[in-house]
């Protein structure tokens, strides 16, 4: 009875929570600059107006071109019910989900690149590109971070992993811990494509790489990817906040705890945003190796 | 006392990396002296009975690793003209690298050491390793005159770390380190006199040959 | 009853070229029935296969030949079972698909040859599996290795194809000679030329260390582990595409079939050995694909992704190594069976992409990725094949990639986390290798589908493209088809993976019931099929909601550049850049930039090429310093007969005074 009241909290949370990080983000920023900026709830005006626009599809694109945004939505909505929030355990768990998380979110990026190829235009091409490339180097980041978590609670499931064991392992390996949350960190900031990896705010070449992508898609499809973007920035804030949240006995504390941790995250994130400028592309990689390095050296701590 | 230690440890050690990969020589500064505020903390921790000269050394230390050398560093780069760009010999994914390599091997070779068993957990002996590599590592791959000043700081940040283990055994080991970081003030000086904006070469190098007779 | 079966399918594939290839009056019927004998001796051996797995285990069978030492002793057991399914199932695609690709009408003078080796190629396979002595498994290793090279030279009017099966060869030939030299060690450890476990006890270290070093060279060139892969990408590129898939798909498995059979032999292998196993499967996976991301000939590119695939599978037999070394089950059963699950996996979507890449070539005449493009317009539903062959190579659910490596990742997490028994933590970095793996598998996927199919159409080339025959779409369905019963349905292979864990570790209790302990693998169903259904819901609602709408057709947009013309589309090399320069260290890619000097340059041309490094930085010198320090030793090769007279009455008189 406890946990389906639990997993109807998660879902509803998961659903309903994340177009309101990118208001919150926009929020910090507009403050950071001096101006007012756009209501907090923005982003789901947006979505309910594009929801109810009309298309205009390429003529170069086949059916992969929608398949995209479609992909995209759906992996990451399924991959949110894998992670553990709140109070609830995840609704789903098995020894082996981290990997079906991992790969949820490659067969949803693998579509989007595809569907940006799929317009046959170089912009796109360009976006598709840099993103794959920097994908390669943030995903062994997040392999070595939950390595830490699966030796630390000795459990192969994220509900496990960013349990409830998970407080009392700060004492003791927090150093690990520490340089799992800075590259979870830098990861997040990476996969989601914010400052100084990315510049969502700009539609000039040099600075694009995930508006890029999404340059031809208008309407209902571009609802989906603006949610399915925002779902993802939930997901990975999730994961961050969980590795420092501690539980508690009481559901509704805990949910609320939560709820306040993700948009503490959303608030960290615009004035990472605000004070930082983005990253020449050459040095990309040189900050994702930094990042893969941290949470190796987390492991290493562990199992010397 | 470890659960004190760790995370100014860690701290330590990422700001190698920082320092290793910035490309901006601001940034490296700006590493380096956040890194001797974090190691100026570090008596404190060590030291159970600190006393009023202990404290007095540890803000002295503060004031010049944090804010006096780095002070004559961004005052050396203003006069003298010094662009703002690392111009390093190595790539920094190549130092950052070989960085990597160089703290894990401090890890694993601290572990074979024979080390009293209160310092045998910590962090002390493999942050001081990996921190004297990284300085090395800066010494050597780096060509700009002021580079080689922070990779000299950076060394010294490593040897005033693994000193820390010797603290009881050696009283005056941190007026020796500040010591040692004003002969930096005096380094600085030179490139200021010198208008030292690039190598050290800059100086004719004919005159260096005459030192082989 | 089995084992005859399996031995009348092997012969009447061997057998199948062969009235093509005699008769007088050549043309489409000769072909046909050629096809049909190739096609009905696959289907007995899948048939023996089928009993096999339902009625348990027959008896060997032995017969007496006249070579001293060796005999005609054939086996079935769970492991041989396990690599007879991709050699004869894709031998019978493959014959199918040919019947369409390599047309007697268009290829007359290499047609019937071709036939011939093929049939005697998956004879040669058969025979190498279930061989139970060492001779007999050398006679088909080198049937297999002989009739690959007469495939690879199939038209050998073209220099690449000669030079390719030049190399291809001396691979071949070095890796026999080792074959002889282990199988030599082994009869001298226990006097019989069988292949059955012996007591290594008995065995000094040395010798065991020397065994299992020919057993790596041998098995690893034949497997394409790096650095002994140089053979591979140039012989896949320039063979006949059903041909490249037996070649990635299955031949490089018998390597990998060695390999476990040798290990097999040995109950306590010391940690070494599987160190070492474990190293070279992360650096095959990692470097193969790097050089595959650099690669834009089509069939090249599906070949360095055979390598990293064979890293996979590598990387699960060593993490299976160390676990037989410190005696945890749980390490065997989940790094074996991702292991020889991959193997299956490899076989089945490695020849979907490369029977589509062949549909491709053989509609477009090139193997360039950069000269095509659009071809999902043209060729829907080889291109949907190719998607779905891409979508499981790069590991991704639904589909069969992901539950192979899913086990791989289980065994490799576990090596961490389970409590008893002594703790080894190396094994544990292979998996964030395994997922920068599958990171770039994705980027080089994403610029190889997108490059072919997506966008508009590079050059003339892709103009005249049409859908292919029913011939060669049939065998890409059959594909398809195992690729997703497997992905959505992983529980129909435990059976036989836990009987060829049984025969690889006859030690273990009890494999199927603690392999489906370890491994939710009825999860894996539930997500998958939860997944293929999310998707089409949410699909179904766009077009939904798409025909509800307004919607308008037009040019690509792109912010405004209106109306891109088709050079204006990233090219896989522009597509792959950032990523050839972050590996440039180990993938030295050349460019060919002309200088543009004077006013007004003349029109020339930019060329980027990423070569095999290892081969030509590495075996082409030390070959080519070999041809010339042995071209000294011409200096003996006089010609008089006197001198030769003089050589013979020396080695006499050597003789004589040795004994």
């Amino acid at each position: 009875m406890n946990a389906a009241i639990q997993n109807t909290m998660h879902v509803v949370v998961a659903l309903v929570l994340p177009p309101l990080l990118p208001g919150v983000i926009a929020k910090t920023k507009a403050l950071f600059a001096g101006r007012v900026g756009p209501p907090v709830l923005q982003p789901y005006y947006d979505l309910i107006k594009l929801f109810r626009k009309g298309s205009v599809i390429s003529t170069t694109t086949t059916g992969v071109f929608l398949a995209g945004p479609v992909v995209g939505l759906v992996t990451v909505t399924m991959a949110l019910l894998l992670v553990p929030l709140g109070h609830s355990d995840a609704p789903i768990s098995f020894t082996g989900d981290l990997v079906l998380l991992a790969y949820l979110l490659g067969l949803g990026r693998f579509f989007t690149a595809l569907a940006a190829l799929d317009t046959g235009s170089a912009f796109e091409g360009m976006g598709a590109a840099r993103e794959v490339t920097f994908a390669c180097l943030a995903e062994p980041a997040l392999f070595l971070g939950l390595l830490v978590l699966a030796k630390l609670s000795g459990s192969l499931q994220l509900a496990g992993m960013l349990g409830n064991s998970l407080a009392s392992h700060w004492s003791g390996a927090g150093a690990s811990l520490a340089l799992v949350l800075i590259s979870w960190f830098i990861v997040l900031l990476a996969e989601n494509c914010r400052i100084p990896f990315d510049d969502p705010n700009t539609h000039l070449e040099l600075t694009m790489i995930h508006e890029v992508m999404v340059l031809d898609h208008s309407g209902p499809a571009l609802g989906m990817i603006l949610y399915g973007a925002a779902l993802k920035l939930f997901l990975f804030g999730a994961l961050v906040v969980r590795l420092v949240m501690p539980r508690t006995t009481f559901a509704w504390l805990d949910w609320l705890i939560f709820v306040g941790a993700i948009l503490g995250v959303s608030v960290v994130v615009g004035v990472v945003e605000s004070s930082l400028a983005r990253l020449r592309l050459t040095h990309v990689p040189v900050l994702l190796v930094t990042a893969c390095l941290l949470s190796a050296f987390g492991v290493i701590l562990l199992v010397r | 006392m470890s659960q004190f230690l760790d995370p100014f440890l860690i701290a330590a050690l990422a700001l190698n990396f920082v320092a290793l990969g910035v490309s901006r020589i601001r940034g490296v500064i700006s590493a380096v002296a956040l890194q001797g505020v974090l190691l100026g903390f570090l008596p404190l921790f060590v030291h159970t009975d600190i006393g009023l000269r202990g404290v007095l050394l540890i803000i002295v230390t503060i004031g010049l690793k944090g804010f006096v050398i780095p002070g004559f560093l961004v005052h050396a780069m203003r006069e003298a003209e010094i662009q703002h760009e690392v111009n390093p010999i190595l790539s920094y994914m190549s130092s950052l690298l070989l960085g990597a390599v160089g703290t894990g091997l401090a890890i694993v070779f601290s572990s074979t050491l024979p080390l009293a068993e209160q310092h045998a957990d910590l962090l002390l002996v493999p942050a001081s390793l990996a921190t004297v590599w990284s300085g090395f590592l800066m010494l050597t791959t780096r060509r700009k005159a002021i580079m080689q000043v922070l990779g000299y700081l950076l060394l010294e940040n490593g040897i005033f770390l693994f000193g820390l283990l010797l603290l009881e055994a050696m009283p005056f080991l941190v007026e020796v380190g500040v010591l040692l970081d004003l002969f930096t003030g005096v380094f600085v000086m030179g490139i200021i006199i010198h208008h030292i904006s690039r190598e050290f070469a800059s100086i004719s190098t004919e005159h260096l040959t005459e030192l082989k007779e | 009853m089995n084992e005859w079966l399996l031995i009348a399918g092997v012969v009447l594939t061997a057998l199948s070229g062969v009235p093509g290839y005699l008769t007088r009056y050549p043309g489409p019927v000769t072909q046909w029935v050629t096809t049909l004998i190739a096609v009905s001796g696959s289907t007995l051996g899948l048939l023996a296969l089928c009993m096999f797995w339902t009625m348990g285990e027959g008896q060997s069978v032995v017969l007496p030949w006249p070579i001293p030492g060796a005999e005609f002793a054939v086996a079935l057991d769970g492991l041989a079972a396990l690599f007879l399914l991709p050699v004869f199932l894709v031998s019978l695609v493959g014959s199918v698909y040919g019947l369409a690709y390599w047309k007697e009408s268009e290829h007359p003078d290499s047609g019937r040859k071709l036939r011939l080796f093929y049939g005697i190629l998956t004879a040669g396979m058969g025979l190498l599996v279930i061989a139970r002595n060492s001779i007999l498994f050398l006679f088909g290793w080198e049937g297999m290795a002989l009739s690959a090279f007469f495939l690879v030279t199939a038209e050998d009017g073209k220099q690449e194809a000669r030079e390719a099966g030049w190399v291809y060869l001396v691979a071949t030939h070095i890796a026999t000679l080792c074959l002889f030299g282990l199988f030599a060690i082994l009869h001298a450890a226990s006097g019989s030329f069988a292949l059955a476990p012996l007591a290594w006890d008995k065995v000094s270290p040395r010798t065991a260390t020397l065994a299992f070093t020919l057993t790596l060279l041998g098995f690893g060139i034949k497997a394409g582990i790096m650095p002994l892969h140089v053979w591979l990408p140039g012989s896949h590129a320039v063979a006949p595409t059903h041909v490249s898939a037996i070649l990635s798909g299955v031949i490089i498995k018998m390597g990998i079939y060695g390999l476990v059979r040798i290990t097999s032999l040995i109950p306590h292998p010391p940690v070494e050995w599987g160190e070492i196993i474990l190293a070279l499967g992360v650096a095959s996976g990692i470097l193969g694909v790097v050089f595959a991301i650099g690669q834009h000939d089509l069939k090249r590119l599906l070949a360095y992704h055979s390598i990293e695939n064979i890293g996979i599978i590598v990387i699960g037999l060593g993490l299976a190594l160390v676990g037989r070394s410190l005696g945890r089950s749980g390490w065997i059963i989940l790094g074996l069976g991702g292991s020889l699950l991959h193997v299956w996996n490899h076989a089945f979507f490695k020849s979907l992409l490369f029977l589509s890449a062949g549909s491709v070539v053989h509609a477009t005449h090139t193997r360039e990725i950069d000269h095509l493009g659009g071809l999902a317009k043209r060729m829907p539903v080889t291109a949907a094949c190719f998607l779905i062959g891409s979508v499981a190579i790069c590991g991704l659910p639904p589909l069969n990639g992901f539950v192979s490596e899913f086990l791989i990742y289980l065994g490799l997490f576990g090596t961490l986390v389970s409590g008893d028994g002594p703790s080894y933590a190396g094994a544990a970095f292979a998996a964030p290798a395994l997922a920068l793996i599958g990171a770039l598998a994705i980027a080089c996927f994403a610029k190889a589908y997108g490059a072919v199919f997506l966008g508009t159409a590079r050059t003339h080339h892709a103009d005249h493209a049409n859908e292919a025959p029913w011939a060669m779409l049939a065998p890409l369905l059959v594909l398809v088809a195992a690729c997703v019963v497997i992905g959505l349905t992983p529980v129909v292979v435990v059976p036989a993976l836990a009987r060829a864990i049984s025969a690889w570790a006859p030690e273990l209790r009890d494999v199927e019931a603690e392999l489906v302990a370890l491994a939710p693998l009825k999860w894996v169903s539930v997500m998958s099929l939860a997944l293929l259904t999310a998707l089409a819901a949410a699909g179904f609602l766009l077009r939904y909601r798409l025909r509800t709408g307004a919607v308008e057709h037009g040019p690509t947009w792109a912010c405004g550049y209106v109306a891109p013309t088709p050079r204006m589309q990233y090219t896989s090399s522009s597509f792959a850049q950032s990523l050839v320069n972050l590996f440039g260290r180990v993938l030295r890619p050349k460019t060919l930039r002309p200088p543009t000097l004077a006013l007004f340059p003349q029109k020339s041309e930019f060329q980027s090429k990423v070569s095999d490094v290892v081969l030509d930085e590495a075996a082409l010198p030390v070959f080519r310093l070999a041809g010339y320090l042995f071209s000294r030793f011409r200096v003996f090769q006089q010609g008089s007969v006197q001198s030769y007279l003089l050589y013979l009455f020396i080695a006499l008189i050597a003789l004589l005074l040795w004994r």
